[in-house]
Order: structure tokens, then C-alpha cells, then sequence
């Protein structure tokens, strides 16, 4: 019987199995950010027990609410920065070098097909487009990871998403997803890898496999996993290139994580994507999705395009086709958030942000901010953002608010009509 | 081992997220304890007055895919604070299920047929529940009618509520 990519992490990270069901994993890496781990940090003091497990393998980041913008978020950052200092962590992102965990560990090489790597943060999923296992995690299992390099997970049950067809122009990897959990449901993969393959899939940059796992979550997935394959070892060249002698070297040894033609999945779905829309969340739950062209002429009174989600350059040059040489509408508040240092100086070299900035956009330092209504433009009550982010929960970007999920294509398009309409590079 | 078991809050709907539990913004607080006056201070549920319905439960009953969303254990913890030591529900998200079995607190799966007769029978009653940890078996008691449910605990959450918690656990063993 062949075993699926997950199942190959599995064993080979294997460190007890205390029962049937239930596996230790050796932790690859542990990823950190300044809201979950100050309190993991401050326990492991309290126990005697400051210490990590390996100070090479943990990579650290304050992304949340950069700079801090009161003495609480101050007091997060100074106990990560103390901590990282103490512990030799060498692998540290402050103002000037920081951004989104989820796109800026992807961009430093920090993420190998084949890994295990938990994080206190549900998005973690989105490094599975890499080939790895990645979970999010709570503080509990953080502390235990960053003192014993280990974390319990159950044996991993697998949906395979098989996705074929092209996608029309104008939808993109974020249309994909947001259908998908239209499709399963919000807790349509809960305790499941969502394996995402086909077609569809192999002609995604890193950037879209990355959007395409990071919600995951959304519809309760363990993690979202691609397979390494070209593209993969392109993205991670710089960073591999002194291991391997040739890229299809690299590509030889990625290959062992790729599920077996014989796995046994919990359940193969098949979606031919070939007609798909531009698509937008409507309620409260991720799942609650329509077709951009059934919400048209929404008014909206804020778009955001940044986060972990898209706030990548990919996801930055699809929003810049749409607004060069236009403006956002009178009254509408638009709000640019590179992803991180790295995407914000591309997009400044390429004139990217100059066309966002004359577009009426503000553009913001690199922070997850307003996504979870932490900073950045949190919204007052009754009012409505057409977002490129992960959640539309209800209070999400601010008490009282409404939440539009959409692709930055759409989100851009809004920004310029004030209500929801679909980008002018989708033909459908 | 701590008891478990209480007054039974009620709250009907599927899908309660953590960001109601406890909303983003207290993230930024560094102690468990200052979390403590924010408890579901954004649910989305119709009726449910925090003031008058959270204090004395110490059981929350609710629907399907409870604790979805961020991955915060600021989640178990402030409900912890308010009294709370068991959640029953038809389905949990698997980061808040994991983070309360790692804080030593109790998540319980019934089937929807138990969950359904639970809200029918009991909603309205000041229902409490016990819990017998040996046997596996909730007994929930209204005004005027008890009944006692079944449930399963996998042997490895069932360990870390023994054990106090994960970190006691993995610290012993790894």
C-alpha cells in the first residue's frame, strides 16, 4: 500500500507513538511572532526551563502590530526580542527586516519539502506548498516545540483535491480556494490534510500554492500540501544551490515527497475549475461564498490588499494592472500592505507602489495589522471592507464591521467603483 | 486530578470562532488573568447576554465545529477564567480541541442526536453535567430529568487531562 506525502513526513519523523493514533514528531522548525509567544515565553521562565531545543531551528518574527503601537505590543516585542537574545536565535525579524510570518520564513528558505514545522498560528498551513507538514498550533504545544523540538499530531487522513481545467483570466489561486471551502464546508477537512494537486495546481507559482493553502484552515484543514516539483526548487534556488549540483538534482531528491500512485486517501475530490469566476465571501463564515457578478454594486467603504494570505508580489502586480492610471473611488479608504520588506522594495523598483499611490491608496510598512482588526485600519461599526485576507468572522477587522473576502483583481476593481464588481480581467 | 463538571451554558449555533471567544485585540495582554473580563465578548448569538448568562457555568454546550478560526489558546484559557472546564460539542476545530486537552480542560464530542436532545431537554432547566472520568459517561441533571451519555476520549488526550497538561506530560517523557 503507498503512502501519501503527509504519511511519508510521518514516519520519517517519527519519535514515539504512545498509542495507535497519536505520533511524536521531530520538529524541523518552530516558527515565532510576538502575540503567541510571550506567553509561552514567560511560562517556560516561570518553570525554570528558558531554554529551546535547538536556537538554529527557530526563527522568530514581530509581525503583528509593527511597530508597536502601545505599551502592551511594546512589552510583547521587548520579551521576544530578550528572549531570542538570550537563547542565541540568530534567525530574528525586527522593524526594517520584518513582515508576515507566512510570506516572509517562505521567502527567507526557511520552509523544505519534507519538513515538519508548527507555528503558534493557524495560517501555518500555508508553508504545506512547499511539501512540508506545517500546523498551526496553540501556545501549549508552541512551549513544547521550542523546549523539546517535538509536537503530537494523529496519523494524517488525507482529501486529495484533484483540480484541472484553466483558469479563466482574471481568477486566481484566491477564487480557488474561496470555492473550494464553499464547496466542503468550513469544517468540510477538519483533523485532514487538504492535498492539493492536479493541473491547476502544477501551473501555480509559489505565490498562488501559497494562497491556495493558506486558507486551509478556513475549512478546518490540519495543513494545505502541494508537491515539490520545479517550481519549487526555482523559488528555493538561492538558498540550495551550494547543496545540489544541478536544479534537477534537487529536483530528484524532492521528488521522495510525492504521494505514492497507491496512497489511500479519506477522500479524492475532482473539481474542473475551467468556468470558474471571480469569487467573494458574503456572510460571516468563510464558506458563505458567491460569484463576484451576485454581489455587484455592493458598497464598500475601505479595500485592503495585504497579509498572508495575498500580500505577495504576484498578488501586488494583479492589483497594480487593474489600477494604473486610475483612482479609487471618492470616499473609498484603500489600504496597501506589502507582505514584506523584500515584496515592498520589488514593487517600489518595479513602480508598483507609485501606481497604488497614485491610485489614492495609503501604503502601510509590512504587518498583519488590520486582518485581525489589531492596527492599520480597523473598521467602525457598520462599516464594510473589500479584503484580500483569510477571515470575515463577525468583529474580525474591527467590532461591528463587514468583511468581503476577494482576490486583490477584485479587491483593486472595487476600490475603483466603490462597490464590488468584478476585475476587467476576467471575460466570463 | 481536578474535578469536572457544573452549571451547563447553552449556545446554539455551529461554528463559534475564536475571535468571539475572545476577540484579537486583548491578544496584546501579556498575563492568562487580564484576559479574564473580554469572554465571548463578540459572539454572534442571538439572546445571549454575557453579563447575565456566563457567570457560575462551568460547562458550555454547543453545536458543531466550536472553536474554529485562529489558533489562539488565549481561547481555552479565558474561558477557563470564567469557571468554564468542559466544552461538549457535536465537532471541535482541531487546534482549540488540542489546546484544551493541553490545558488540562475537557472538549467532548456527542453525536448530534445527543447534542439535539441535550438543547430540547435541557436548555431551559439550569441543567448541570458531571462527569465521570473513569468511566467515560456525562450525566446531565435538569429540573425535573436527568440522562446519561456515553462518550469516548482518545487515550492519548485522556493521558494529558492525567497528566495535568501536555508540557507535564512531554517534559516527563521527551
Amino acid at each position: 500500500m503507498g503512502r501519501t506525502i503527509s504519511e511519508k513526513i510521518f514516519d520519517a519523523h517519527l519519535l514515539d507513538r504512545p498509542f495507535e493514533e497519536s505520533f511524536i514528531l521531530k520538529l524541523d522548525t518552530v516558527f515565532c511572532h510576538e502575540i503567541t509567544t510571550p506567553v509561552a515565553i514567560n511560562d517556560l521562565v516561570a518553570r525554570g526551563k528558558d531554554r529551546v531545543f535547538d536556537p538554529d531551528r527557530i526563527k522568530v518574527v514581530i509581525d503583528h502590530v509593527s511597530p508597536a503601537k502601545d505599551s502592551k505590543t511594546a512589552e510583547q516585542g521587548k520579551i521576544l526580542r530578550d528572549w531570542a537574545r538570550r537563547n542565541s536565535i540568530k534567525d530574528f525579524f525586527d522593524i526594517g527586516y520584518n513582515g508576515v510570518c507566512h510570506a516572509i520564513f517562505p521567502e527567507k528558505g526557511f520552509v523544505r519539502p519534507g519538513y515538519t514545522v508548527i507555528m503558534g498560528d493557524s495560517h501555518t498551513c500555508t508553508h504545506g506548498a512547499f511539501g512540508a507538514f506545517a500546523a498551526g498550533v496553540g501556545t501549549t504545544d508552541l512551549e513544547v516545540g521550542i523546549l523539546k523540538g517535538v509536537c503530537a499530531f494523529k496519523y494524517p487522513k488525507t482529501i486529495k483535491f484533484y483540480l484541472k481545467g484553466n483558469l479563466p483570466e482574471g481568477v486566481f489561486a484566491k477564487d480557488v480556494i474561496l470555492y473550494i471551502i464553499s464547496q466542503i464546508g468550513v469544517n468540510g477537512a477538519t483533523d485532514r490534510v487538504m492535498e492539493f494537486t492536479g493541473p491547476i495546481v502544477d501551473a501555480m507559482s509559489m505565490e498562488s500554492r501559497m494562497t491556495l493553502c493558506n486558507m486551509a484552515v478556513e475549512a478546518g484543514g490540519t495543513s494545505g500540501i502541494c508537491y515539490p516539483d520545479m517550481t519549487t526548487v526555482e523559488y528555493l534556488w538561492e538558498f540550495i544551490k551550494d547543496s545540489y549540483s544541478s536544479k534537477e538534482k534537487a529536483l530528484a531528491e524532492y521528488s521522495g515527497w510525492i504521494s505514492d500512485i497507491d496512497s489511500v486517501y479519506q477522500k479524492i475530490i475532482e473539481f474542473d475549475l475551467g468556468g470558474l469566476e471571480p469569487m467573494v465571501t458574503y456572510g460571516y463564515k468563510p464558506d458563505q461564498v458567491k460569484k463576484v457578478r451576485e454581489m455587484e454594486g455592493t458598497p464598500v467603504d475601505q479595500v485592503y490588499i495585504g497579509s498572508c494570505t495575498n500580500g505577495r508580489l504576484e498578488d501586488l502586480v494583479e492589483a497594480a494592472k487593474i489600477l494604473k492610471g486610475r483612482k479609487i473611488a471618492k470616499g473609498i479608504r484603500g489600504i496597501l500592505s506589502p507582505a514584506t520588506p523584500r515584496v515592498y522594495r520589488e514593487a517600489l523598483k518595479q513602480g508598483i507602489i507609485e501606481i497604488f499611490a497614485d491610485a489614492g491608496f495609503c501604503i502601510t510598512n509590512p504587518t498583519c495589522g488590520a486582518c485581525l482588526g489589531m492596527s492599520n485600519g480597523v473598521l467602525a461599526s457598520g462599516e464594510v471592507c473589500a479584503s484580500t485576507t483569510n477571515r470575515n468572522f463577525y468583529g474580525r477587522m474591527g467590532k461591528g464591521g463587514m468583511v468581503h473576502l476577494m482576490s486583490p483583481a477584485t479587491a483593486a476593481a472595487t476600490a475603483l467603483k466603490g462597490s464590488i464588481t468584478n476585475s476587467p480581467l476576467f471575460m466570463g | 486530578m481536578k474535578k469536572f463538571g457544573g452549571k451547563v451554558l447553552f449556545l446554539d449555533r455551529n461554528d463559534i470562532n475564536t475571535d468571539e471567544i475572545i476577540p484579537a485585540k486583548y491578544l496584546t495582554e501579556i498575563t492568562k488573568e487580564s484576559l479574564k473580563p473580554y469572554c465571548l465578548e463578540d459572539l454572534n448569538l442571538k439572546g445571549f447576554d454575557r453579563e447575565r448568562d456566563l457567570p457560575g457555568k462551568e460547562v458550555i454546550i454547543s453545536r458543531s465545529n466550536f472553536g474554529c478560526g485562529s489558533s489562539r489558546e488565549h481561547a481555552p484559557w479565558v474561558l477557563e477564567l470564567n469557571g468554564i472546564n468542559v466544552v461538549i460539542a457535536e465537532s471541535f476545530a482541531r487546534i482549540f480541541r488540542q489546546n484544551m486537552f493541553n490545558s488540562g480542560l475537557l472538549a467532548i464530542e456527542l453525536p448530534g442526536r445527543d447534542i439535539n436532545k441535550l438543547f430540547e431537554k435541557y436548555a431551559q432547566t439550569g441543567a448541570s453535567v458531571s462527569i465521570d472520568l473513569d468511566r467515560f459517561v456525562l450525566t446531565v441533571k435538569g429540573a425535573s430529568a436527568s440522562d446519561i451519555f456515553a462518550f469516548k476520549l482518545d487515550p492519548f488526550d485522556a493521558e494529558l487531562v492525567k497528566s495535568g497538561g501536555w508540557l507535564e506530560y512531554a517534559d516527563k517523557k521527551y
